[in-house]
């Protein structure tokens, strides 16, 4: 039965990724195509850790860990240059 | 209200139980090693990053501290069901409004956990807070500080600043005592 | 029974985090936008952890609670990039939808 749940969550979360990127195409306006950016990110961590439930393996949980603390930093990086036209001040 | 910790050695006593606690959860055992080196690392990580932070308010009721974090985690339980069906819903009949909540606390850190609660919380997310430090006069310091918030859906406006005021900052004000 | 459990956590954080895509393209401006990615994904994703570590708890018969760091994290953090964002979609003036309630509260900076 897990299979099958999976199978369909896995769809579920492609479903949102496809949605993102829609959004992430269209805009209309920076900070916009920033939020998809940062959605699709943690859709992303949810993928891995399915594909990690899948594989019956926790080696990918270091590589979310991972996405999760980088996603962070790169918006909070982007925002930051949108306010002020300078990252580091 | 107090800036300094008890004992030198332990300068900011919760964010050494959190380090502790995540070294455990990274290592995903409590063998005695492991036991160990946490501790060191909770204790020597805070004394070396010491001069770099400025003072904050330290928590002084740990009790009411946790029972506010169940709290918060209840109601963005309840929160995410409640904007799960506004988004669902009908776009049109939500009426999308800023309001702008007068705050009594005045540190930073209590500031930004209301900040993060109110953003993690019913169909608000928390904007800015005015005044903003950049546009003031050098050395003054606000009188009155404002929280603005964006909300999906606004009904009352007095009874959501009510609601704020009453269930998220006037805990903080207690566990911060400030 | 803990296969139903570990299915039911699985299929609602999934349903979570595709509603919070679908309010991400369904809102019509951006300040409605932020509120699905900011609250919907984040206990979608918190779900998804603990089905996560039923499931590995079970698998290697020792009780494994390390992917909570994952959704402790990101609990921590959605607050603060909704913040950034909305702070620089103020900063550029984007339109709000008409009939916003409130637009006077906002101050230039």
């Amino acid at each position: 039965m897990l299979e099958s749940v999976l199978l369909m969550v896995f769809a579920m979360i492609g479903v949102s990724l496809m949605l993102n990127l829609w959004r992430l195409i269209v805009g209309p306006s920076v900070p916009d195509r920033i939020l998809a950016l940062d959605t699709m990110y943690i859709n992303t961590i949810a993928l891995i850790i399915l594909y990690g439930i899948g594989m019956q393996t926790q080696i990918y949980f270091e590589a979310a860990l991972l996405i999760a603390m980088l996603g962070f930093v790169s918006t909070v990086a982007v925002c930051k240059y949108l306010l002020r036209g300078d990252i580091i001040e | 209200m107090r800036l300094q910790a008890r004992y030198k050695w332990l300068p900011t006593p919760f964010r050494s139980i959190l380090l502790f606690a995540v070294w455990l959860l990274l290592n995903n055992s409590v063998s005695a090693g492991h036991l160990i080196l946490g501790a060191v690392l909770a204790i020597v990580i805070p004394l070396v990053i010491a001069p770099f932070r400025t003072a904050q308010p330290l928590i002084l009721r740990p009790g009411l501290a946790t029972k506010q974090l169940f709290i918060v985690l209840w109601d963005i339980i309840t929160a995410n069901v409640e904007v799960a069906f506004k988004i669902l819903g009908p776009t049109k009949r939500l009426r999308p409004g800023f309001i702008k909540v007068p705050l009594d606390l005045e540190h930073e850190l209590p500031i930004t956990m209301l900040a993060s609660t109110v953003s993690l919380t019913p169909g608000t997310v928390s904007a800015e807070v005015y005044p903003i430090p950049e546009s003031l006069p050098k050395g003054e310091v606000p009188t009155q500080r404002f929280l603005l918030i964006h909300v999906l859906d606004l009904d009352d406006e007095q009874a959501l600043i009510e609601t704020i005021k009453r269930r998220y900052e006037a805990p903080l004000k207690e566990i911060f005592q400030c | 029974m803990t296969e139903w459990l570990i299915s039911a956590l699985l299929i609602v954080g999934g349903l979570f985090i595709l509603i919070g895509s679908i309010g991400l393209v369904k809102m019509p401006d951006f300040f409605m936008r932020l509120h699905g990615p900011t609250k919907a994904t984040t206990l979608g994703m918190a779900l998804l952890l603990i089905a996560a570590n039923v499931f590995f708890s079970v698998e290697n018969g020792v009780i494994n609670i390390k992917e909570i760091l994952i959704s402790i994290f990101l609990l921590i953090t959605a607050p603060i990039t909704g913040y950034m964002l909305i702070k620089s979609a103020i900063h550029h003036e984007l339109k709000a939808k008409d009939g916003t309630k409130g637009m006077d509260n906002i101050e230039d900076d």
